[in-house]
């Protein structure tokens, strides 16, 4: 997307990869490691993954947030990344979009969650400007007070990550692997998971929406396309990323550790 | 928000107000501020008493990071260097580094913290303290900031923000 040379004066750089299909793992790894290791600024855009993944926040307990019976005969993959908040199960109709920054570059942004998570909703909001109730609702994005955006965040000492996933669609089936929440936001008032979210797709095209986006990032840094080929991937540096897949041992101990709670056994 | 972390600071401030508690000064951002302990720019404090430095994060700190509900900390025995991470908190859907302000051994660690992680809230000064050390530098402690200093450090970053 060309953006007149007019408007990139004095922006800050911010590097642009475009992705379809990249394994969401793959995705992850490749944010943890930008954050970790990269001293530039990076927009990722992955328009779908590939197989239906549950991703978990650091500190999710699976037992607590996964139906582990219905995941285990399925053999659906669980990841735990390296941000904050909760679980999503993602797949080819979620649609990605990263923000890595150094902590300068935004002007007058303290690098704290809600800061960020406010900067990030004045961004979408250029996006969705005009079209349905959009807003930021305690941390997600909403149409009304429907969900279709979740967020989560890691900050360092020097940079930031914000990253959303959006629902372009879903297949109600998935939402079965997970279970309610027991932190959730008050605006949830308890409703089940199809009573709380909302497809995307219901209010905007698919590549409206992700040039929309592009386009909004682009009135604020100045963009640069570049391809994964240009990144030096985790296996070729000494990075080793946390964000990992939860084995079925250990998905099979938590669900055995949650019975014999509830049998009164030690 | 304000008005509930005034009253927060006060409520700390007469908890602390015992001669064997350090003193307290008060912010205008209405953060605590605990004279006799060393604060870093990361927002992380330092109490050094004989041959162990305990250390945690400021209310500044917490206040702006939200409700804590989970922590990420070091086993026992192993170490930390001046100004790199040693943990993580999590709050509102963010994770967000620990960094230790000394170089040095950890002695021992907060265990309360992993079924109480909103202790750092309540208490940051005190019950929500993180990890003891033993310094292996003590010269590091002279490059860190008073109370003064580090109040007036939180004036300015909040201000320019």
């Amino acid at each position: 997307m060309l953006v007149p040379q007019t408007r990139n004066i004095g922006l800050p750089m911010m590097n642009l990869m475009r992705f379809k299909g990249l394994p969401i793992l793959q995705q992850l790894h490749i944010e943890e490691q930008l954050l970790r290791t990269s001293s530039e600024n990076w927009c990722i855009v992955n328009d779908g993954t590939n197989d239906p993944t549950i991703v978990m926040g650091v500190s999710g307990k699976p037992a607590e947030l996964l139906e582990i019976e219905s995941v285990l005969h399925d053999q659906v993959p669980v990841i735990r990344r390296f941000t904050g908040g909760g679980t999503v199960i993602v797949d080819h109709q979620t649609i990605f979009v990263t923000f890595i920054c150094n902590k300068e570059t935004v002007p007058d942004l303290q690098p704290y969650p809600r800061p960020i998570m406010s900067w990030s909703s004045s961004l979408y909001c250029k996006v969705f400007r005009g079209i349905g109730d959009f807003h930021l609702r305690e941390n997600d994005y909403v149409f009304g007070d429907h969900k279709f955006g979740g967020n989560a965040q890691s900050i360092t000492k020097n940079k930031w990550i914000h990253h959303t996933s959006f629902l372009w669609d879903f297949d109600v089936r998935n939402m079965a692997y997970l279970k309610l929440p027991k932190r959730a936001p008050a605006y949830r008032s308890a409703r089940g998971h199809l009573d709380f979210i909302c497809r995307l797709k219901d209010y905007m095209p698919r590549s409206t929406f992700i040039n929309k986006t592009v386009e909004a990032a682009g009135t604020q840094f100045s963009l640069r396309s570049l391809e994964l080929e240009a990144v030096v991937t985790c296996s070729e540096t000494e990075f080793r990323p946390s964000t990992r897949f939860l084995t079925n041992e250990e998905l099979a101990a938590a669900a055995a550790a949650v019975s014999e709670q509830q049998l009164g056994l030690p | 928000m304000a008005l509930r972390m005034w009253a927060s600071s006060t409520a700390n401030a007469l908890k602390l107000s015992s001669a064997s508690k350090p003193h307290l000064s008060l912010s205008r951002c209405f953060s605590t501020v605990l004279d006799g302990l060393k604060y870093a720019e990361s927002h992380e404090w330092v109490k050094h008493e004989g041959s162990v430095a305990t250390i945690g994060i400021t209310d500044h700190a917490q206040d702006h990071l939200g409700e804590v509900v989970f922590v990420e900390l070091p086993e026992p025995s192993g170490s930390v260097s001046k100004g790199k991470g040693f943990g993580a908190v999590e709050s509102v859907k963010a994770t967000s580094d620990i960094n230790s302000p000394i170089s040095g051994e950890i002695v021992e660690v907060n265990t309360k913290l992993s079924e109480a992680p909103g202790l750092i809230n309540k208490s940051p000064y005190e019950d929500g303290w993180m990890i003891k050390v033993k310094p292996s530098s003590p010269t590091e402690l002279e490059s860190l900031m008073g109370s003064k200093e580090y109040t007036k450090f939180c004036e300015e970053e909040d201000a320019s923000h």
